[in-house]
């Protein structure tokens, strides 16, 4: 599935937060948005869900293949969500609901999107968690979030969000709330499950050294304006902008403290 | 959640079960009582004023010789029926006013915590002796006055705990789901408030029968014919200096469930949040290898 957002603007409140973005993501293809806290990264993710804050206002377009997003009400927005647009979010220990079980979290889109009933949604929920790798699958599902670990938790979210077979992905940084070792093994997952299905990839960090495990090319943003587009390998051995010079250096840093 | 769980949960901690326990004597003693007491709840006879108790008068009897243990079982109806319409109304009331407080654009939410505000200024006790006072005492003004009482307590409390779970991260990640706007309210954000609501709406049933028993005590309540635990009070009140053990079973009866509903409410908090809920040791708490 294609993604192109062309000169968007989100205002929140009056005051500006992206100004003029475009971007292009085409079927199967994988792109990594990189920036500072507050460039307008999770902003941009959020206008793609049409979840944006009430105080909001957006300009511009944003069309997944034909459908244009910009100015679709909610009720026509909700039925795209989960089922072709999937999302990981950045902290598996909020992201959770903490009083429904991991079965019926994993299987909540097809419930929606498909109206199954319960025996078959627990059945795909537990092949789902078989499939991210959740240790013993069928009883994972009834158990509760704070019963597993941050590693699990995600791999409970990106269960979640592949379950009704998206043909796009948005993650929101999707390994930063985890540590290094266990961040490792989710990206390769990540990586592996988006290959397998050929789903569009858009992902969101800060951080160079994991965008380059996951995707080749990547826009960065800054204050809400894009200044540089290019393949990662480009970005991180020749970055024209200092923005991205700032955030080589700043992944450097953190390469060399971590190995 | 599964039921089975839910249910042991709050039955197997000893609170709940008191609660659970003194609740459905009491709920059998309000079905029954109007269909059987073992003797006329009504009945007097001045003969047998003030008799101790004995296997005919479990509880004695009073200064016009009433069977005390009828009166009581027979008032439990009242009570029940206090209880249970003074909390729906509160129930109702409260979840309304919250969530029109708290999920809706500002200019409406803002204006119905102004609401909130200004009624839970009116004390409950006022309201009720007031309304009486205009349309004569009732069960029916107990309930109304209790129930919008309460259940403005109720709102005002749940309107600050729906806002911040409606701002937390798995209510954006459902609503990402595809879980439409009405949907993310009726199942995630209601049931991550409803241990608060168990424990409010345990407190308004409670302060309920406390507020029908004073009513009745100070004659707004419950008709002459309707038997109640604070009238049967009030009566007995009047001979506390002579026979001052009379006064202990309504008393104790006041006392008893509205502790049992204060510890059910407690106990269903705890059963609904399957962090506190006692659990069997899972492979994850074993140490040693994890895959």
């Amino acid at each position: 599935m294609s993604l192109s957002i062309d000169d968007l603007h989100v205002d929140l409140g009056g005051r500006p937060v992206i100004e003029g973005v475009s971007l292009s993501i085409g079927d199967g293809e994988r792109l990594g948005l990189i920036g500072e806290s507050g460039s307008g990264k999770s902003m941009t993710l959020l206008a793609v869900l049409g979840l944006l804050p009430d105080a909001a206002t957006v300009r511009g377009s944003i069309r997944l293949d034909d459908r244009e997003l910009v100015g679709l009400s909610d009720r026509d927005h909700a039925p795209l969500r989960g089922a072709e647009i999937g999302v990981v979010f950045q902290d598996p220990r909020t992201s959770l609901d903490p009083i429904r079980t991991i079965g019926s979290q994993i299987a909540e889109p097809l419930r929606l999107h498909e109206g199954i009933g319960r025996r078959e949604a627990r059945a795909r929920a537990i092949e789902a968690a078989a499939e991210v790798g959740l240790p013993d699958p069928a009883g994972i599902v009834d158990r509760y979030p704070h019963q597993l670990s941050g590693g699990q938790r995600q791999r409970v979210v990106i269960a979640t969000a592949l379950i009704a077979r998206p043909r796009l992905l948005l993650a929101d940084e999707p390994t930063t709330a985890l540590d290094v070792s266990t961040q490792a093994e989710v990206l390769d997952l990540f990586r592996r499950l988006v290959d397998e299905r050929g789903t569009s990839l858009l992902f969101v960090t800060h951080d160079l050294a994991v965008l380059r495990r996951v995707v080749d090319h990547a826009a960065v943003l800054s204050a809400g304006r894009l200044v540089e587009q290019g393949p990662v390998r480009e970005l991180l051995t020749r970055p024209a902008h200092p923005v991205t010079r700032g955030l080589v250096a700043a992944s450097e840093a953190t390469t060399w403290r971590t190995t | 959640m599964r039921r089975g769980s839910w249910l042991r949960a709050v039955v197997g901690s000893p609170t709940g079960a008191f609660g659970v326990g003194w609740l459905a004597l009491v709920a059998v003693a309000a079905v029954a009582s109007p269909f059987w007491t073992p003797l006329d709840p009504f009945a007097t006879d001045p003969y047998a004023a003030w008799a101790p108790p004995s296997t005919e008068h479990l509880f004695g009897t009073d200064s016009v010789g009433r069977d005390v243990f009828s009166y009581v079982a027979r008032a439990s109806t009242t009570t029940a029926l206090v209880a249970l319409a003074s909390g729906a109304t509160a129930l109702v009331v409260g979840v309304l006013l919250a969530v029109l407080g708290s999920l809706t654009p500002r200019w409406a939410r803002d204006s119905v915590a102004v609401l909130i505000d200004v009624l839970v200024a009116f004390p409950t006790i006022l309201i009720a002796m007031a309304l009486a006072a205009a349309f004569g005492g009732s069960l029916g003004v107990v309930v109304i006055a209790a129930g919008t009482g309460y259940g403005v307590n109720i709102a005002r409390v749940s309107r600050a705990e729906i806002r911040r779970v409606g701002r937390e991260d798995y209510v954006l990640a459902a609503r990402a789901a595809g879980v439409g706007a009405l949907g993310v309210v009726t199942r995630h954000v209601l049931p991550n408030v409803a241990p608060l609501f168990a424990v409010q709406l345990s407190l308004a049933m409670a302060t309920s029968i406390l507020a029908e028993a004073g009513l009745s005590f100070l004659g707004y309540g419950a008709s002459a014919e309707t038997a109640s635990w604070g009238r049967l009070l009030s009566d007995l009140q009047k001979f506390i200096g002579v026979h001052p053990w009379s006064i202990v079973w309504p008393g104790a009866a006041i006392t008893l469930t509205v502790l049992a509903f204060n510890l059910l409410g407690d106990a269903v908090r705890d059963a609904g949040d399957p962090r506190l809920r006692p659990r069997a040791a899972t492979p994850a708490d074993r140490p040693g290898v994890v895959s």
